[in-house]
């Protein structure tokens, strides 16, 4: 409906299409997408346990060995794949990007200080006070994002495991760390649940430009157009490296658009519930 | 067949005298049948079966009996009948009975509270242990609903408790009086008594609070014995106000089988009626999370305080002394070790006292939380306002303005 009432947009041939993931960036994505929503809809009634959602949320999901085998399969599978996403970046710094381009560089998810020019640029543009910034491969939000879950897993997986085992941390550590660790884990669990579901969903998906998917994440191609506007420090890049050509993709296939859409607008949905209702219950 | 019938409304109607002298039989042959109402409206009509299934039917007791006014039974209409005075035989009884509450409210003017006819029943009265009297134990709570379980009549009157009939019903007492147990199970008056059944309110009752362990402990002798020696026990031998007693946890009328998920996690709030500070920072931790979901897989109060026996923490016999406590917490978490019964089920994490770790812990996140969200709100909501103008002027046909 959007598309007819932009000249400009009709105006673009057919699409040329660039890889921006891969095939394991893709999965990791969705596999975190999906063990998160599961740790989160099973998380959050005991942490909200005074509530009537909260009561009926843990019924529907089969109770309390319900909630907590979701709860501990999701945190598992979530491990593994944080595991293996360290163990790869391990493995293509040594074998493609080269241990410097890993740690700096535009291929670097290192925040370095480009990344605060950009923030300063963009909330400038924000304001109207100057011309809007262009990014290059990874914007400094998108890093955030990254280093929030990067420091999310050892916090909420380190404190989690404790829970988990008590008896085994105790072996070597104090019983009152595991007072610590409900604390811990119940308020990085909020951040990352309202971070994710509402900076995260905005920056990624439901600003207006990107309303109400931006289907990258799942389909791992992005069109030329895009990667000229918004990424046009990468584009003018690769232009000048001429790798353009290399990372040149074929349209996406309708399975990732159908996942994108499906899955993926479910996640949406489900996160943004989730902050109505946490929203509710903080303040009332 | 109509012979009949035209001899017994000539004989309803009284126009055909009885030829002898008034027995229970003469008396219910007119008044079985009988449509004539008494001076204050009630039918005459007596149901001959239940009359003779009654107590008074068997003995020599007959009508005239209790209704001593009517000079000449063979004569109808009898003129005025006065209400029936039980107290004329039950003496005893009656004089109880005006010291009970049913007796003081009666006496007070309120017209609802009970008499005898409406616990004992009227024309068909049975003894109490005969299954078919309305106060025989199966029926108790029936006969007292009829008011106490009644909501409309429990509003107007302002009965205490409210629809006890009903707690009741669904307690375990109320279950095992109408199941297997029933010879067991108490009713209504094992605990309130009969006709000396008084407000909790005087200290006489015997669900006084200065009584109703004594009543419990009737038949729950070990719980008494147990509860007599625990730190709520000895507040109560000494008379202190706040002492909680059988009912205090249990309800009264309501009570539940101990070992019901449902009442274990119920009475964690009971608990929290009186220990304000625990309760909160109970919920605080796992326990108290999923226990609030109403799930008792996790440890309760009781779990580690114990119940009828819960004494302080620096009583050697508690299960949380410095003795017990490994092995209360090894109840549900067997490799537990010493290290492990450090941890704090009822920390403050906005105190101090609960060690400083946990207190800037907790203030550390609160700091992280509330930074980050107010940083990337900001920037989400100054972003928004911009989108939206691009996007916009976009819709307009306009090139997007460069400042």
């Amino acid at each position: 409906m959007a598309a007819t009432s932009i000249p400009a947009a009709a105006a673009v041939p057919k699409h040329k299409y660039y890889q921006r993931f891969d095939r394991i960036d893709r999965a990791m994505h969705a596999l975190l997408m999906i063990t998160f929503i599961g740790c989160t809809i099973t998380g959050l009634p005991p942490l909200f346990a005074d509530h009537a959602w909260a009561v009926s949320l843990a019924k529907l999901l089969g109770g309390f060995s319900g909630c907590a085998l979701i709860h501990r399969v999701c945190a598992a599978i979530m491990i593994v794949v944080f595991a293996g996403h360290v163990v790869r970046v391990f493995v293509e710094a040594v074998t493609k990007n080269g241990i410097l381009g890993t740690l700096w560089g535009p291929k670097s998810m290192v925040p370095q200080p480009q990344d605060i020019i950009d923030a300063y640029r963009h909330v400038r543009w924000f304001v109207g006070a100057g011309p809007r910034p262009t990014f290059d491969r990874y914007t400094y939000w998108e890093k955030f994002d990254y280093w929030a879950v990067f420091w999310g897993m050892f916090i909420i997986g380190g404190s989690g495991l404790m829970l988990w085992f008590p008896t085994v941390f105790s072996q070597v550590l104090p019983g009152w760390i595991f007072n610590i660790a409900t604390v811990v884990h119940g308020e990085e669990a909020l951040l990352a649940v309202g971070f994710i579901f509402t900076i995260h969903f905005f920056n990624g998906h439901l600003r207006p430009e990107k309303f109400p998917m931006d289907l990258v994440i799942f389909t791992g191609r992005i069109p030329e157009h895009e990667l000229k506007e918004e990424r046009t420090k990468e584009y003018e890049r690769l232009v000048k490296e001429g790798g353009l050509a290399a990372i040149e993709a074929t349209p996406p296939s309708n399975l990732a658009k159908y996942f994108g859409w499906y899955v993926g607008g479910t996640a949406v949905i489900l996160g943004t519930l989730t902050i109505v209702f946490i929203v509710y219950s903080v303040i009332l | 067949m109509k012979a009949i019938g035209i001899t017994l409304l000539l004989a309803a109607l009284g126009f055909l005298p009885a030829a002898h002298a008034a027995g229970a039989d003469e008396c219910i042959e007119c008044h079985a049948k009988t449509t004539e109402k008494t001076a204050s409206g009630k039918s005459a009509k007596v149901d001959p079966e239940a009359f003779g299934g009654s107590v008074h039917a068997k003995g020599k007791k007959k009508c005239l009996a209790c209704h001593e006014e009517i000079e000449n039974p063979d004569k109808a209409p009898h003129g005025k009948v006065k209400a029936v005075d039980c107290a004329s035989c039950h003496d005893k009884e009656a004089a109880e009975y005006a010291t009970t509450i049913h007796g003081k409210a009666k006496a007070g003017g309120k017209s609802a509270a009970a008499t005898c006819v409406d616990c004992h029943g009227a024309h068909d009265i049975r003894k109490s242990d005969d299954p078919k009297s309305k106060v025989h134990k199966v029926n108790m709570d029936v006969t007292c609903g009829a008011c106490h379980g009644n909501d409309a009549m429990i509003k107007k009157e302002k009965m205490p408790g409210g629809n006890v009939a009903k707690l009741y019903h669904d307690s375990i007492h109320g279950e095992s009086v109408h199941g297997k147990d029933k010879s067991k199970a108490p009713t209504c008056t094992n605990c309130h008594g009969a006709h000396d059944m008084r407000p909790k309110s005087d200290p006489e009752s015997n669900v006084a609070k200065g009584k109703i362990v004594e009543t419990c402990g009737t038949c729950h002798s070990k719980a008494k014995k147990a509860f007599l020696g625990s730190v709520h026990g000895k507040m109560k031998s000494q008379n202190v106000k706040a002492a909680p007693d059988c009912t205090d946890c249990h309800g009264a009328h309501g009570v539940q089988k101990h070992d019901l998920p449902k009442w274990q996690v119920d009475v964690v709030k009971e608990c929290g009626d009186c220990h304000l500070d625990y309760i909160k920072t109970f919920r605080d931790t796992y326990h108290g999370q999923v226990t609030d979901l109403g799930y008792a897989r996790v440890a309760t109060c009781a779990a580690c305080h114990g119940s009828h026996d819960i004494q302080r923490k620096d009583n050697p016999e508690s299960k949380i002394s410095e003795r017990n406590l490994l092995a209360t917490c090894q109840g549900c978490h067997p490799k537990a070790n010493a290290n492990f019964v450090k941890f704090e089920p009822h920390a403050d994490k906005h105190s101090l006292k609960s060690g400083p770790a946990l207190y800037y812990t907790t203030k550390f996140m609160q700091f992280l939380l509330a930074g980050v969200f107010s940083f990337f709100g900001l920037h989400t909501l100054l972003w928004l306002y911009r989108s939206i103008k691009v996007v916009s002027a976009r819709r307009a046909g306009r090139t997007e303005e460069k400042s």
